[in-house]
C-alpha cells in the first residue's frame, strides 16, 4: 500500500497544514484591507466634504456676485438624467434581453448581440460621449442639452442592463419554464408571472450597476450636455431637459480640475455620495415590495 | 370498455437528424392508467410529450403522423395549445413548484385561464389540493412558500397543480423517480384514485410501479413501441421476447 494512504494514523492525529494557514491569513488581511478602504474612503470624502454642504449650497445656483457657491441644479439635473435615462433603459434593456434569451431562436444571432453588449460595455465612456455628440447633438439637432446627455447614457448602460437582465433570466430553471407551458400558460403570461419575478434581483442589481455608470459620468456629460450650470432651473421639466446644464460629477469635475476648488469639490463628492447611497436603498426597497406581491 | 381517449397513428418524431419514434400507433383509453415503461432513450418520455406538444418548445423537432384527442387533431393548424394543455395536463420528472406560496402555486393555472374571483379560486385551491392527497398537511400554511415543502409534498403540490385547471388527462414523466418510497407509496395511491376521473399517462423506470398501478402498459424499445396490452398479460404472457427479456431484468 501507499505509505500515504496507510491506516496508521490516528483520526485524533492531527497533520499541521502551514499552507492553509497562510492562506487563511491572507485572505483575512485582504479583506481587511478592503474593508479598511471603503471605510477610509468614506470618511475622508465625509469629514472633508460635509464641512462645505450647507442648506444654502444645496439649495441656490452659484452666485457670482455674493461669491456663495450653490449646487441645486447639478442635483436636480443628476436626478434627472438618472431617473429619465432608467426610465427609457431599462424597458429596453429588460425586453431586449427577454427577447434574447426566451424568444430568439437563432443561436448565431444571440452570440453576435451578446458580443456586441459585451464589448460595448467595455467601451471607454467617451467614446459614446463623441458619439452622442455627433448623433443626438448635431445630427438630430438636440443641441448640447440634458436630453441628449440622457439619450446618450442610455446607450452607455443599456449593454449593462441587458447583460445583467440575461444572467438573471438565465438562472431561472428550465423546470419553471416547463411546469407553467405544461399548464397552457402562452409565453408571455409566463414570462410576467414566473420569469419577471424570479428574475427580479438580478435586474435591481442592474439598475443600481446603471445608476453607478451614470454618476460617475462626466468626460461624456461635459461633452453633450454642457458645462457648470450657473442658474437655478427654469421652466418645465421639458424645458429644463432641452437646455444644457451639469450633473454633480461634471460640476465636481470643474469645480476640482478646472477652478482648484478643492473645499466645493468634496462638498460635491460628499452629497453624491449621499445620493447614490440612498438610490441604491430606496431601489432595493421598491424590489422589495415588488417581490412581496 | 373504455372509450378512446388519445390514439396516435404512425407517429414519427426526429431530433434533427435523429429519429426518437418510429411510427408508434396506439390507443389510450379513459379513466385508465396506462404506463409507458422501457430502458433510456427508448422514447416513452419523447411519447409523453407529443401528446400535449411539450416537444414544440424544442428547437428542430419534426414529427409527422397523427396525434387525435377526442377525435381531434392535436397537430391540427388551429389548434391552440394553451387550450390543449389546459386538457392534457403534466407532472414533470422533478418536482417543479413555482417560487411563491402553495396558495399562488394551485391558482396559477386557473387564474392564468381567466377565474379571478377569490371565493371560487378557494374553491379550486381546496379541492385540488384534496385531490391531490396534500390538503390535510398543508390547510394551514397555504400563504407559506412552496418550496419550503418536502420533495414528495411538492410532487403531490405539483399534481394538485395540474388539476386545478380541470384537465381530461394527465401525463406523468416518471413522478416519483426523485422521490422516497414512502411518498412514492402516496403517488400511486393517488394516481389509482385519480383514475377514475381522469385518463392517465405515466412513464416509469420502474417496473413493479407500472404493474402495481397500470391498467395498460406499452414497452418502448429504440423509439418503436414494441407492445402495448393489459399490464396483466405484458407481465405475465408478453408476446413479445423483448418485452420479456425487458420485464424479467435480462436487459435495461
Amino acid at each position: 500500500m501507499v505509505e500515504s494512504l496507510s491506516n496508521n494514523r490516528k483520526i485524533t492525529d492531527r497533520k499541521k497544514r502551514p499552507f492553509e494557514k497562510l492562506c487563511y491569513f491572507f485572505i483575512y488581511l485582504l479583506s481587511a484591507c478592503v474593508l479598511a478602504l471603503v471605510v477610509y474612503f468614506i470618511s475622508v470624502i465625509l469629514i472633508k466634504g460635509l464641512p462645505a454642504v450647507t442648506w444654502s449650497f444645496l439649495s441656490t445656483a452659484p452666485n457670482p456676485i455674493k461669491q456663495t457657491i450653490g449646487i441645486f441644479p447639478s442635483i436636480i439635473n443628476t436626478l434627472y438624467i438618472i431617473l429619465f435615462t432608467l426610465v427609457i433603459c431599462v424597458p429596453i434593456g429588460v425586453g431586449g434581453a427577454i427577447y434574447l434569451n426566451e424568444y430568439a431562436k437563432s443561436k448565431r444571432f444571440v452570440r453576435v448581440i451578446e458580443f456586441a453588449t459585451e464589448t460595448l460595455a467595455g467601451i471607454p465612456s467617451i467614446l459614446y460621449g463623441v458619439f452622442g455628440y455627433v448623433v443626438f447633438c448635431v445630427l438630430f439637432n438636440l443641441k448640447v442639452s440634458l436630453i441628449a446627455g440622457i439619450l446618450t447614457l442610455t446607450i452607455t448602460v443599456l449593454p449593462i442592463m441587458i447583460r445583467t437582465t440575461q444572467e438573471a433570466l438565465k438562472a431561472v430553471p428550465k423546470s419553471y419554464r416547463e411546469g407553467a407551458l405544461g399548464m397552457g400558460s402562452t409565453k408571455w403570461y409566463m414570462v410576467g408571472t414566473i420569469l419577471l419575478p424570479s428574475s427580479l434581483k438580478g435586474i435591481l442589481t442592474g439598475i443600481i450597476l446603471s445608476i453607478g455608470r451614470m454618476v460617475s459620468e462626466s468626460a461624456a456629460l461635459l461633452l453633450v450636455a454642457g458645462g457648470l450650470s450657473q442658474y437655478m432651473p427654469r421652466g418645465n421639466v421639458v424645458e429644463q431637459l432641452s437646455g444644457s446644464g451639469s450633473s454633480l460629477s461634471v460640476a465636481l469635475y470643474t469645480y476640482a480640475y478646472s477652478r482648484g476648488d478643492n473645499e466645493t469639490a468634496f462638498g460635491i463628492a460628499a452629497v453624491l455620495m449621499i445620493i447614490v447611497i440612498l438610490l441604491n436603498l430606496l431601489t432595493r426597497f421598491i424590489a422589495g415590495r415588488l417581490n412581496r406581491k | 370498455m373504455s372509450e378512446i381517449k388519445i390514439y396516435t397513428k404512425n407517429l414519427d418524431l426526429y431530433y434533427g437528424e435523429v429519429q426518437a419514434l418510429k411510427s408508434v400507433s396506439m390507443d389510450i383509453l379513459e379513466n385508465n392508467v396506462t404506463a409507458l415503461i422501457g430502458p433510456s432513450g427508448c422514447g416513452k418520455s419523447t411519447y409523453l410529450k407529443t401528446l400535449n406538444r411539450m416537444n414544440d418548445t424544442i428547437a428542430r423537432v419534426k414529427i409527422t403522423g397523427d396525434v387525435f384527442l377526442d377525435g381531434e387533431d392535436v397537430y391540427g393548424k388551429s389548434v391552440d395549445v394553451t387550450i390543449l394543455r389546459k386538457k392534457v395536463g403534466m407532472v414533470f420528472q422533478s418536482p417543479n413548484p413555482f417560487p411563491m406560496s402553495i396558495y399562488d402555486n394551485i391558482a396559477y393555472g386557473p387564474r392564468m385561464h381567466g377565474v379571478k374571483k377569490r371565493i371560487v379560486l378557494d374553491e379550486i385551491v381546496e379541492k385540488s389540493l384534496k385531490d391531490a392527497a396534500i390538503w390535510g398537511e398543508v390547510k394551514d400554511r397555504l400563504k407559506k412558500p412552496a418550496l419550503s415543502l418536502s420533495g414528495g409534498q411538492q410532487q403531490r403540490l405539483c399534481i394538485a397543480r395540474a388539476l386545478a385547471t380541470q384537465p381530461e388527462v394527465l401525463l406523468m414523466d416518471e413522478p416519483t423517480s426523485a422521490l422516497d418510497p414512502i411518498s412514492t407509496t402516496k403517488i400511486e395511491e393517488l394516481v389509482s384514485e385519480l383514475k377514475k376521473k381522469y385518463s392517465i399517462v405515466i412513464v416509469t423506470h420502474n417496473m413493479q410501479q407500472a404493474a402495481r398501478i397500470s391498467d395498460y402498459t406499452a414497452f418502448f424499445l429504440l423509439g418503436e413501441l414494441i407492445e402495448n396490452n393489459k399490464t396483466e398479460i405484458i407481465f405475465s404472457s408478453p408476446k413479445d421476447t423483448r418485452t420479456e427479456d425487458y420485464i424479467t431484468g435480462r436487459f435495461g
